[in-house]
């Protein structure tokens, strides 16, 4: 146990859980942007596994991981366009489509992969800012520096542009008129709609940014792990879920949440390679988050309050 | 007058909903600097009318002409953008924004994608002071009170620089004080050529206010009148087509034995502050007592108390005929012989989604008579619904009619009935008539003083001190959690009422 209080270990095991927390920061934001319109999305996971193939199979044909992270990124905004018309404009009930949507990411995320590429085969991992072409040069002396080049400067961009992106989804929530609407449309839908708020399209896009967010975060999840098999994800869109729960729909405490998955895995992750604790403990290990999450949820339930409208679809007539 | 340019003219608006005709071929105009009030039952097509001028519905037949000019109103967009206002009969505010924030939904700002709140805060401002509308832009909906809140959909209007504002019962909710400089900043609106659009229950409002007055009656205009040429008996038998009593006949009765005792009641409100603080009151058989006060005073908390929602703090007492449901839950309440109207109707009085017969059933469907070899015995529950359906007089296409596409008087009669037909020993009311029209009103009243007749004793809430009046044998007025006074009815008059309810008594 004392070898992983070191500050070398320790350094190590909080840079790794900024890395792991990229995935469930980037799916939790675009949740928490869709539910803010009113619109619940439970089809996260199934977008992020198709995301993940995506980017997985673009990279092992172009050995671009620029071009995979742009093709996760298509196809979250083409998964959002076809929940935003499903739930949105046909007004389905948004729990069921969510499930139909994770489910058909499922099953069609492992046959594309088992019909295109077969036995699971390894890609380069997505590299750290020192390795990048161009801009590589300018990072590199930073890497090195010691502790906080390992704990600032040695992940990869998508790291950088999830953090970034948290300021950048605070600020619009709480400055922008499209922020401004979505609030709206998510409280008091009829209200929005009485002074000229296009409630359709507003959520329309809400949505479009949430799948979005969930593409980056699938393919993010694939080229970070530098492989692609059946059910990558393993329910991490449904914790990014009720990350947005814990995080009481507020950019900072999602990244919050976030965070705490990553330290834990991270912790386990580390503790299991130096044999600080047995495998067989290690699944029990992996359920502390999933606790942690419940606990808060428990704690908060009587504290916040979701968007009034979220799961109501909205018609005028 | 009569060369002015109508502002508005609706001509043969028709409207249909499935099963209903809700507006027959209505005609209506508007002139500069009017007030024009739409009176009319429950469900009698006002709202209709006023929602497809503000094209929130699209008429079936008709034409609008606004400012002499035919014209197309397909959204909410296109009404704002022909300056015509409207403040709804439910309020359409986002409680968790602020004013400003509220205020400046749907407009374009002039910062580009960023919104521009201190432009909208400036500008509220400026219109609140004209005006003498009194609202802080920076606070948060929630955080105020339902008189502020109507201000705020008056602001909402007047940005968009309307010229026709329709008010859709905006003094539902308001305190008569409330309602007065209401009055005062609708004068001002249309001594400046606003065209204002008046619906309201209360006769003697519409009567103090309107240059106009169009009645309708089942989605047709029953007349037109003036406030010179009419007066309240009159007005409500135009709306109901038939006489009215606008005071009940109340017989005299000696009051029994004490059936409701509250002693030393103490309760926690939502914010964790003590809501009800050492209330002392006894209801006897055969009266009705009625509480006044402006809301906000504990009165919700302290009707909660007594029905089970709510726990009381130690050391308080509440009994029914000597039964203490102090700690009881709902359930034990209405055993121990209590019958509950709640204040908010959708929410704690009727379920929505079920049709009338289940809302019905839902304190008794348990019962014997209801039950046959373990299931429902349907044909017994018909006929007891078809009985109180017609014994109340609910207007509805059919029993299995979702409760929610009533009118609200409608639903107030639903639960009137069920809660009346199980011959209470105690009969708790709050804001029985919020919303309720003349006619409907009339029948919740007579229902209620029947019940005192029975030996019944009824709590009645209200913030209509008309109601209190007229029904009540003794007044008690509550101020910040406690009964300030206790008045007999006789001794009782409004100004003294209106005293105490301010704590100035
Ligand atoms: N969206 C709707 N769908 C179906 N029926 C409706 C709808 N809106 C109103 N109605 C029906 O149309 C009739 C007129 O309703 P409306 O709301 O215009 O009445 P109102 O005069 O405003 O009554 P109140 O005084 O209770 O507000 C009622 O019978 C009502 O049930
Ligand atoms: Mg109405």
């Amino acid at each position: 146990m004392s070898e992983f209080f070191t500050l070398s270990v320790l350094i190590a095991t909080f840079a790794s859980a900024v890395r792991l927390a990229v995935p469930y920061l980037l799916a939790a934001l675009g949740e928490t942007i869709g539910q803010r319109s009113g619109v619940l999305n439970l089809g996260v996971d199934g977008v992020m596994l198709l995301s993940a193939f995506g980017a997985y199979y673009t990279v092992i044909e172009t050995g671009s991981h620029l071009l995979g992270v742009g093709v996760g990124l298509l196809i979250g905004l083409f998964m959002g366009v076809v929940y935003a018309v499903v739930t949105v404009h046909l007004h389905a009930k948004q729990g069921i489509s969510g499930i139909g949507i994770f489910l058909f990411g499922l099953g069609f995320s492992d046959l594309l992969s088992q019909e295109l590429v077969g036995a699971i085969q390894p890609i380069k991992k997505l590299p750290s800012l020192a390795k990048l072409p161009f801009v590589g040069g300018i990072f590199e002396p930073l890497e090195d520096i010691k502790y906080i080049g390992e704990l600032l400067f040695s992940h990869n961009l998508m790291t950088y542009v999830a953090f970034a992106l948290v300021p950048i989804v605070t600020w619009m929530m709480n400055r922008t008129t499209f922020g401004l609407n979505i609030k709206a449309v998510g409280e008091n839908p009829q209200a929005a709609d009485s002074l000229g708020v296009s409630v359709e399209r507003t959520r329309f896009f809400a949505i479009l940014i949430g799948n979005t967010l969930a593409g980056l975060a699938g393919a993010t999840l694939s080229l970070q792990l530098g492989v692609f098999q059946q059910n990558l994800t393993n329910g991490l869109g449904f914790i990014a879920v009720a990350l947005v729960y814990f995080g009481a729909w507020r950019a900072k405490w999602v990244m919050a949440g976030a965070m705490l998955y990553g330290l834990v895995t991270a912790t386990r992750l580390q503790w299991q390679a130096r044999d600080i604790i047995p495998n067989s403990a290690s699944d029990l290990a992996a359920m502390t988050p999933a606790l942690i999450t419940i606990l808060a949820l428990v704690l908060l339930a009587k504290r916040v309050r979701g968007p009034a409208a979220l799961t109501k679809p909205f018609t005028r007539h | 007058m009569s060369e002015l340019m109508p502002l508005l003219e609706m001509r043969n608006i028709t409207k249909r909903f499935p099963g209903v005709l809700a507006n027959d071929n209505v005609s209506f105009d508007v002139l500069p600097g009017e007030v024009h009030t739409l009176l009319g039952e429950n469900g009698a097509g006002k709202s209709t009318l006023m929602k497809i001028l503000f094209g929130l519905y699209l008429p079936d037949e008709g034409e609008i002409l606004l400012r002499g000019a035919p014209t197309q109103i397909s959204s909410p967009i296109s009404a704002i953008e022909q300056r015509v206002g409207m403040v709804h009969q439910h309020f359409m505010l986002v409680p968790t924004l602020t004013v400003a924030e509220n205020v400046a939904l749907g407009l374009s700002s002039n910062r580009g994608i960023r919104t521009d709140l201190d432009t909208v805060s400036k500008r509220i401002m400026d219109i609140s002071e004209h005006y003498g509308l009194a609202v802080d832009p920076g606070v948060e909906i929630w955080k105020m009170s339902v008189g502020e809140r109507q201000r705020v959909e008056i602001i909402k209007a007047l940005y968009r620089d309307a010229e026709l504002l329709v008010l859709d019962e905006p003094t539902a909710v308001l305190t008569p004080q409330e309602v007065d400089d209401l009055f005062v900043i609708l004068r001002k609106m249309t001594s400046q050529g606003t065209g204002i659009v008046f619906i309201s229950h209360k006769l003697h409002e519409v009567l103090e206010l309107s240059d106009r007055i169009t009645v309708l009656r089942n989605g047709r205009v029953s007349g037109a009148t003036t406030p010179a040429e009419t007066n309240r008996q009159q007005l409500a038998e135009m709306m109901v087509g038939r006489e009215v009593k606008l005071a009940p006949d109340k017989p005299a009765l000696d009051r029994g034995k004490v059936r409701l005792q509250l002693n030393n009641v103490h309760v926690l409100g939502d914010r964790d502050t003590m809501a009800v603080n050492g209330v002392d009151l006894a209801v006897h058989a055969g009266e009705i007592v009625g509480i006044a006060g402006i809301s906000g005073n504990g009165q919700r908390e302290l009707a909660e108390t007594i029905a089970g929602l709510r726990p009381a703090e130690a050391g308080s007492s509440v009994s029914i005929d000597g039964v203490d449901i102090s700690r009881a839950n709902p359930a034990q309440t209405r055993r121990a012989g209590l019958s509950y109207v709640a204040e908010e109707r959708m929410k704690d009085g009727a379920v929505g989604e079920f049709d009338i017969s289940e809302n019905l059933l839902l304190i008794n469907h348990g019962e014997k008579r209801f039950i046959r070899g373990g299931l429902f015995n349907f044909d017994a529950i018909k006929q007891h619904c078809q009985r109180l359906v017609e014994n109340f007089n609910v207007k509805t296409p059919s029993l299995s009619t979702p409760i929610s596409s009533l009118s609200g008087g409608n639903i107030q009669k639903v639960i009137m009935a069920r809660e009346l037909d199980s011959d209470p020993k105690v009969v708790l009311a709050a804001q029985p008539t919020r919303g309720v029209d003349i006619g409907a009103a009339e029948y919740i009243h007579s229902q209620l003083i029947e019940q005192r007749t029975r030996g019944c004793a009824i709590l009645m809430i209200s913030e209509d001190l008309d109601e209190i009046l007229g029904l009540a044998d003794r007044i008690a007025v509550m101020f910040e959690g406690q009964v300030v006074t206790i008045i007999d009815r006789p001794e009782a008059t409004k100004e003294q009422l209106g005293l105490a309810m301010t704590g100035a008594l």
